[in-house]
Formats: structure tokens, C-alpha cells, sequence
């Protein structure tokens, strides 16, 4: 497992080169900020309120990799005061899809910070995010000796067909898709690096009932006190050492847990889709996409009469998809 | 000049420090502070400039202080003694720390303390009658030695611990002394403190209480029991405790529960809960009439955590809980029931069932075509799918999805040997499962089946070969399910009572009067079939001993008619 750690840091190291810095603002970063790193391509559209969202929950800094985009994501960002950004038109493939450059740049500059790693589509949701602000969080896993954080992705999608709820620049994505699936989730232990493996949802159900054991990971370690030995080996499923993935209690008892809401299945999926097929530069030669991509054609519907609709955390804890654990 | 002074020991958020103390300072009290020697210089000069306008506020000489060692000890002792000379009025003196937030008007507080001028309120208890220790060392905490942190060297303290037990090293405790423990937040008399601070043996009780483990939950709530005249053991701070010993944090949230709690000083609060700071350093109105303090409120939301944390709700599985299977009370979130046979023995065993006991009867859940949830529905609770490949890819998350996804509602399902059969290993191991089997009553259907008699035979073997199998499963002795098993031979004889014991089992409505009974299948013939599959070399033995000459046959059609039981 060391090793393994070593070889990450390598080729974190190694991949270094591909990135160029457009903006950097990393000296503004004070000790106790709390970073949120992100690996984006042509995500212009939801980076305003993705922004707004995560500057209202307290990240103090933000740092950006721009992935070749041509949208005007590159010009959006490097115009704004609280990111840093780099760029690169390397392969999102061959850096371990955008792992080894965000591996390299936490570790150069989250080193000693609380820092979250998350997707443009991910929004991270904790016990009281309504009215404490992530520092509350932060400092109390400080005081209590955690350092990492484990969550689940939850899918959200709308009432009907994909396409017929547009998305506009600057909106809540939840608005639209406001739907989850609330208690079809599957977990098995993942001996190699002692994480969960989470599977399930409404991706799931609807595109992978043939071939339950290709669906997507949704256990995420997204929140790490982060130390520049670290490293993600797997998106944000499974970091090293193995320490860091223990997020969940094996004694019966609930350690304190998120959740990350996933806007991913709204009408910009189609496009990304084919897009992301053409380029096949993701997970699993694209499998996912592929799926997708045939799929969305039949124009699917993910809601049904059980879906739940998401009011707020509360709601998330009740049915078991978080928990406040023992912060009260 | 004032009859109460505060001691604060500090080493963070000083801004909020100074906040508090001048709070304190504005109602007259004098506020000695210990600021912890490991806080760095331009800071501690900036905060001594910073309260240098105000003569209420002094500081005292610093120690270092680590938790569970005597530099907090220290520290009250010579912020108490400098309290005591300076200030003479002072008739209590408050020991609080840098997150403590005092909740009501400080007069309240003074005037509760003019009402009662001879009590010491401090926390002490004999090491036999707490139950909040931390590493099961109660009495030891006094006999052994403790150089290493429990902290940072964990390993050494344990092994050390270990190493004086196996020795049978022990350190005598000093003539008089009792040992107590309690909260280290106290609120003593000018009296007591004096002497303690004075008492000519302090420096033997100091030297043995250096390497006492944690000190100051010890050393004062010892001592005191020696002078005071009328020990009120508990602490007028508000402070809770996690499962691992921590104190709780007080969030901008809970402002109504700590408003209510009539409380005079919580702790701890998180240095930036803007709201609680404002709403409580501004003055307010004192209270109209006295009122004792009432945590009651907050002790169950901090209780209710802390079984949270350490126990977990029953049948849940997510991303912070993965029980081992040994650990687990139950595997699932409410008792269910499991019927094997009694669909194949009665025509309408399911629509009886479910007007028998108001529960949700499925099919058969394991179907291997689909899982046949109550009313044909593609979908249940949770949008819990019916689809086979989702739920044969974990068998055991999909049953404890439909238990979880249901919780409150009794769900019942059919199961048999042509269903899925990778589930009967969670089944034997969950407590919550009520398992009743009719043994070889999937022989029913093939009797009454138009295949060919070879098929038939082919069939039999392999239902009776799983069937086995399974009822060898639940059979071993670390099955914790409730398991009835029956031959169909002994159930046919009798069905009424076994039917009657499932309902008593499932808490049903009125569960001693079985008033009609589901309608059993016609047998006559049945005897035969079974000696035709032996006679074709296959040996039937689930089913028990059914007679070739029908004799059952003829009972069970009598079963058709309505009957009673008393």
C-alpha cells in the first residue's frame, strides 16, 4: 500500500508539467482556510451558482484545473478573486482522469488545510449546513482527531423527461431536479483499500438493471484534512493511506456523514454524453457515457411515485442517507 | 467590588476571551485569567494590552497545560490564590474556562450565590459511583503512576497501566485522603479555597496528585470534601460529555434550548457562534422569579447523540455505518415474516394472511423472474425495484432495503426452493426474521401439475435436494431468527394450531381466536403420487409420512367447512 501510495505521488509529480498556471491567487490562501478543488471541462454553465453555493457554506479559496475547455470557462474563473486556476489540454485519461493533477495540487497547496474535493456537479450537504458553516464543521473533526469525512452521491433528477426542464446559467440545479431515490442502495466492503463500495440509486435502476455490478461508485470521501503524503486513488472513492477511508463505524454505531447532491442528470447530460463518447476519456472506456448516450435517446423518465423530493438535510438524515453521528 | 470572581483558564479564541471577560467585569465581577504557556508572545502581550483599561482583570502566573495533567491544577491554584489577595471581597470564586458562556444576567447569578453563602457547588463523587470514565481506570486513576500522555502516547500509557498491574505496583493515598471525581468547573467559598490553598500538607497532596491521572477532575473535588461545611455536588456549568469523553460544542442553533435551560454558564461554545455571543453578552432582563437550573432539555439531545454515535439505528446501512455481522443487534430495521409452503398448501393464503394481521404480504420477494412485491407493483418504498439482476447482485441489501424502506409496517413474503436461494444465510442470522416452513409442500404443485411424470420426478429431486439444504442451514445452533418448522404431514393433521401460533407471533389483532381458517387445497390422491415418485426410484422424505390410502385426503376436504375454535 505504500508503494502504491509512493507510485500516486509520482505520477502526480511527473504529470505536474501538463499544468499551466493561468491565475494564481494561492498566496492569498490564509492558514485556516478551508479549499475546494475542482478538475472542470466546458462546465461554464453551472459555475456561477456552483460558486455561490460553496462560497455561502464558507470555502475560502478555490482552486480550479481547466481542462481544454472552449466555452469561456477558462476566462469566467481567472476573473474571480477567491480561485486559482490552471490549465491543460493533456489527456483527462492518462492523468487517472484529472486525479493526478488535482493530487498534485493539493498536495503543493492544501497541505495542513481542510480542503473539499468535488465534482461541478456535486454539492456537499452535512448536518446543520443550514445554519453552521463548514468551519463548524471542520473545527469539530479537529477536536475530535478525524480527518476525513465520507459521504454519498445522491443522483437528483427531475419530475420528467430530461430535456423538457432547462437549465439556465446561474439557477439552482435542485429546482429543476429536486428528485432522489431514497432507499435502494447497495454497499459492500472494498477490502484493498478498506472503503465502501456504494452502489444504487436511480442511475442504477434505469440504465445498469442488466449489468448491476457496472454502476457507478457513489461512496465519496470528499472532505480531507489534507497532508501532503496523501493521495486519491480512485476519483474521490478511496484515498491512501488506508486510514482515510474508515469513515463509517463497524460496531454498530453511525459516525457523522454528508451527502454530495449530483445535478448530473439534467438536459446538459445528453450533450456531455456525446461529447464525452467521442472523446473517451473517461472511467472504464466510457462505459457509463455509452450507457447513457444509447439510453437518453429512449428519452427515459427517472421519476416515479416513490421518489422522494428533497426538502432538506433533516429529511436526508431521517432516511438514513446521512447522519449527525454524535455532533449534536 | 464584587462577592463573586471568575477564573478563566484560556489558550484560544482570545478575542472571545476578552469578550466574555469584560461581560463579566461590567457587572463588577474581577476576572483573573490563566493564559496557557504554550500560546505564543505577540499574541498574549497584544490580549494583556488589549484588557490593560480594565483594573477587574488580572493575570496570573502561566503554566503549561496539557489535558489529563497537573498544569491545569496549577493553573487554578495560582489564579485562585492571586483572586483571594487581591480581591477581598470575593466570596465565591467561579472556575470557568475560554469557551464558557455565561446564559443569564450575571446578577441572577450573584444573587443565587448571596442566597446559599455558605456552599461550595462542586461536582464530587467516590470513584464507586461514576460511571463516565474514560479507559476504565476509576480507582486506579489514584493508585497508579501516570508519566505518559494518554493522548499522544497512547501506547506507552496502556503498556505502563498493564505494567503496574502485573507488578502490583501500587501508590498509598495520603492519610485523610477520600478519593472524589467530578467536573473540573467549580464555583467554591472563600473558606474551603483558602484551605485548601493554605493547608500546611499541600505540598504532599501536590506531589501525589502530579502523577494522579487527570488531576483536575480529582484534586479539588477531593480536597474539598476535607473543609467544606456543605459540599451541593454539582456543577453550576452546563457542560456535556461525549461517548469518548469530549466536550460537547454549543452552535449558533442551539439558542432557544440553552435560553430555556435557565443554565448560568455553558460550555463549551464554539468561539464563532456569532449569535449565541450576541444574544447573551447583551444584557437581558433578569428573571422575574428565581429559577433553578433545568438542563433537562439538553441532557436528551446530547444523550440521544451519544447513542447515536455508539449504537446506531437497527437495520441501517450506509456510508458512516457497515456493521461486521457479529456486532449487529439486529441485521434489519423490524421484524418480518418468512412463509415457505403455504401458498402451494392453501388456495388463498395471502389475501387471508393479510386480512388476518394487517401486514403487507408479498409474493415470493425471491423470485427468480421478478420479485413479486404485494399488489404486482414494479416498485415499493425507497423506489426499491423489482428487477432480479439488481436484487441477486446483493441479495442482502435488497431485503434490508424493503425492511428499512418500510419500517413501521409488518412485511411478510413467500419463499420456497425454486426461489433464489443466496438470502438464507442473512434469514438464519437476523433476529427480526420469523421464519415458518411447511417442509415438502412444494410437492403440492407439481401433484397438481400436467407435466410428465419424468419431468416431475426430475423436478422433485432437485426442490427436495434445496430444500434440504436450507432447513440444514437454519438449523445450526447460531441461527437467531424464529424458526417453526413442519412436516406437511404433521400440518395437515392439524393446521389450526401452527396457524394460530404464526399469528400470536406476528402480534395480530386478535391473535387467540382463529375464527376462519385459509382454504386448503384438495389432497385426495396425494398419498399416491408420493408412492409413485418412490416406486420411480426417488425417495420423498420432507413431507413426512403421508398414507397411500388417502386417509388424509379425506380430512383435509373437511377442512372446507366452517368451523370453531373454542
Amino acid at each position: 500500500m505504500r508503494l502504491r501510495r509512493k507510485r500516486r505521488l509520482l505520477r502526480c509529480l511527473r504529470r505536474r508539467r501538463d499544468l499551466k498556471a493561468v491565475d494564481d491567487n494561492t498566496a492569498n490562501i490564509k492558514p485556516n482556510d478551508i479549499l475546494l478543488m475542482s478538475v472542470v471541462r466546458n462546465e461554464k454553465i453551472r459555475l456561477p451558482y456552483f460558486l455561490e453555493y460553496y462560497r455561502k457554506l464558507g470555502i475560502n479559496h478555490f482552486l480550479f484545473v481547466d481542462n481544454d475547455s472552449d466555452d469561456g470557462t477558462r476566462e469566467y474563473l481567472s476573473s474571480q478573486p477567491d480561485v486559482s486556476l490552471w490549465w491543460t489540454d493533456a489527456s483527462y485519461k492518462r492523468s487517472t482522469f484529472g486525479l493526478d493533477w488535482s493530487n498534485y495540487l493539493l498536495r503543493r497547496h492544501a497541505h495542513k488545510h481542510w480542503v473539499l474535493t468535488v465534482d461541478p456537479d456535486e454539492f456537499f450537504i452535512y448536518p446543520f449546513c443550514d445554519t453552521r458553516p463548514i468551519s463548524a464543521l471542520t473545527d469539530w473533526l479537529d477536536d475530535t482527531g478525524v480527518r476525513s469525512f465520507g459521504t454519498m452521491l445522491i443522483d437528483m433528477y427531475p419530475e420528467g423527461v430530461i430535456e423538457d426542464a432547462p437549465y439556465h446559467e446561474g439557477q439552482n440545479p435542485f429546482e429543476i431536479a429536486p428528485w432522489f431515490d431514497a432507499g435502494n442502495y447497495m454497499i459492500t466492503r472494498n477490502p484493498t483499500y478498506g472503503n465502501l463500495w456504494i452502489q444504487g440509486g436511480a442511475r442504477a435502476r434505469a440504465f445498469f438493471q442488466d449489468k448491476p455490478s457496472k454502476a457507478p461508485a457513489l461512496n465519496k470521501i470528499p472532505l480531507v484534512k489534507w497532508h501532503r503524503r496523501y493521495a486519491y486513488v480512485s476519483s474521490t472513492h478511496a484515498l491512501l493511506p488506508r486510514g482515510l477511508n474508515q469513515v463509517y463505524e463497524e460496531q454498530g454505531g453511525e459516525k457523522t456523514s454528508g451527502a454530495l447532491l449530483h445535478a448530473k442528470l439534467i438536459d446538459t447530460l445528453g450533450d456531455k454524453a456525446r461529447e464525452e463518447l467521442r472523446r473517451q476519456q473517461h472511467y472504464g472506456a466510457s462505459g457509463e457515457y455509452k450507457a447513457y448516450a444509447s439510453q437518453l435517446d429512449d428519452k427515459p423518465v427517472f421519476w416515479n411515485k416513490w421518489s422522494e423530493k428533497y426538502i432538506n438535510w433533516r429529511q436526508l438524515e431521517i432516511l438514513g442517507l446521512m447522519s449527525k453521528g454524535n455532533w449534536a | 467590588m464584587n462577592s463573586l470572581g471568575v477564573v478563566m483558564l484560556v489558550h484560544t479564541a482570545l478575542d472571545r476571551v476578552e469578550q466574555v471577560a469584560r461581560h463579566w467585569t461590567a457587572s463588577g465581577c474581577p476576572v483573573v485569567i490563566h493564559v496557557d504557556r504554550k500560546v505564543g508572545d505577540p499574541d498574549y502581550s497584544d490580549f494583556v494590552a488589549a484588557c490593560a483599561d480594565d483594573p477587574l482583570i488580572l493575570f496570573s502566573e502561566r503554566h503549561v497545560c496539557e489535558w489529563g495533567g497537573w498544569g491545569i491544577v496549577a493553573a487554578s491554584q495560582s489564579a485562585a490564590a492571586l483572586m483571594l489577595e487581591r480581591f477581598e471581597d470575593v466570596r465565591h470564586v467561579y472556575l470557568s474556562s475560554g469557551a464558557c458562556l455565561p446564559l443569564r444576567p450575571i446578577a441572577d447569578l450573584i444573587d443565587y450565590l448571596a442566597d446559599r453563602p455558605r456552599v461550595d457547588f462542586i461536582e464530587s463523587a467516590t470513584t464507586r459511583d461514576v460511571s463516565w470514565t474514560i479507559g476504565g481506570l476509576d480507582l486506579e486513576r489514584f493508585t497508579l503512576r501516570f508519566p505518559f500522555s494518554w493522548r499522544k502516547q497512547r501506547k506507552l500509557f496502556d503498556f505502563h497501566v498493564r505494567l503496574q498491574r502485573t507488578l502490583g505496583l501500587r501508590r498509598t493515598i495520603p492519610d485523610g485522603l477520600v478519593p472524589h471525581m467530578g467536573s473540573q468547573w467549580w464555583c467554591l467559598t472563600r473558606q474551603t479555597l483558602s484551605a485548601i490553598l493554605q493547608d500546611p500538607k499541600r505540598k504532599e497532596y501536590d506531589r501525589y496528585f502530579r502523577h494522579v491521572w487527570i488531576p483536575d477532575e480529582s484534586y479539588f473535588q477531593t480536597l474539598a470534601r476535607l473543609y467544606s461545611t456543605h459540599i451541593e455536588s454539582r456543577s453550576l456549568t452546563l457542560s456535556k460529555f461525549d461517548y469518548q469523553g469530549r466536550p460537547h460544542m454549543f452552535y449558533d442553533d442551539h439558542l432557544q434550548l440553552l435560553r430555556r435551560s435557565d443554565c448560568f454558564v455553558a460550555r463549551k461554545v464554539w468561539h464563532r457562534a456569532e449569535r449565541l455571543y450576541q444574544a447573551f453578552l447583551t444584557d437581558q432582563d433578569s428573571a422575574l422569579t428565581p429559577a433553578e437550573p433545568n438542563p433537562g432539555k439538553i441532557d436528551r439531545v446530547f444523550s440521544k447523540a451519544v447513542e447515536r454515535r455508539v449504537y446506531g439505528r437497527d437495520g441501517l446501512y450506509m456510508q458512516s455505518r457497515f456493521p461486521r455481522a457479529a456486532n449487529e443487534r439486529s441485521l434489519t430495521a423490524f421484524p418480518y415474516s418468512v412463509f415457505q409452503g403455504f401458498t402451494e398448501l392453501f388456495e388463498d393464503f395471502e389475501p387471508w394472511l393479510a386480512n388476518a394481521t394487517g401486514a403487507r404480504v408479498h409474493g415470493h420477494l425471491f423470485h427468480p423472474e421478478r420479485a413479486q412485491f404485494a399488489g404486482n407493483e414494479t416498485m415499493i418504498n425507497g423506489a426499491l425495484s423489482d428487477c432480479a439482476a439488481l436484487r441477486d447482485y446483493n441479495p442482502s441489501a435488497f431485503l434490508s432495503n424493503v425492511i428499512w424502506n418500510t419500517r413501521g409496517e409488518r412485511q411478510c413474503f413467500q419463499f420456497g426452493p425454486s426461489d433464489t436461494q443466496k438470502i438464507n444465510e442473512f434469514l438464519a442470522r437476523d433476529q427480526n426474521a420469523q421464519i415458518a416452513i411447511i417442509s415438502g409442500a412444494w410437492a403440492v404443485p407439481l401433484f397438481r401439475s400436467n407435466l410428465n411424470f419424468a419431468d416431475i420426478r426430475c423436478e422433485a429431486a432437485r426442490l427436495q435436494q434445496i430444500e434440504s439444504k436450507q432447513l440444514r442451514l437454519l438449523d445450526a445452533a447460531r441461527a437467531k431468527a424464529r424458526i417453526h418448522i413442519w412436516t406437511m404431514a404433521d400440518f395437515v393433521e392439524s393446521p389450526i394450531e401452527p396457524l394460530q401460533t404464526i399469528l400470536e407471533d406476528m402480534g395480530a389483532p386478535q391473535p387467540t381466536h382463529l375464527t376462519e381458517p385459509p382454504t386448503m387445497i384438495d389432497l385426495s390422491g396425494f398419498g399416491k403420487f408420493l408412492q409413485n415418485l418412490k416406486n420411480q426410484g426417488m425417495h420423498p422424505y420432507l413431507m413426512g409420512d403421508f398414507p397411500v390410502n388417502d386417509v388424509f385426503g379425506a380430512q383435509a376436504k373437511s377442512f372446507k367447512k366452517p368451523y370453531l375454535v373454542q
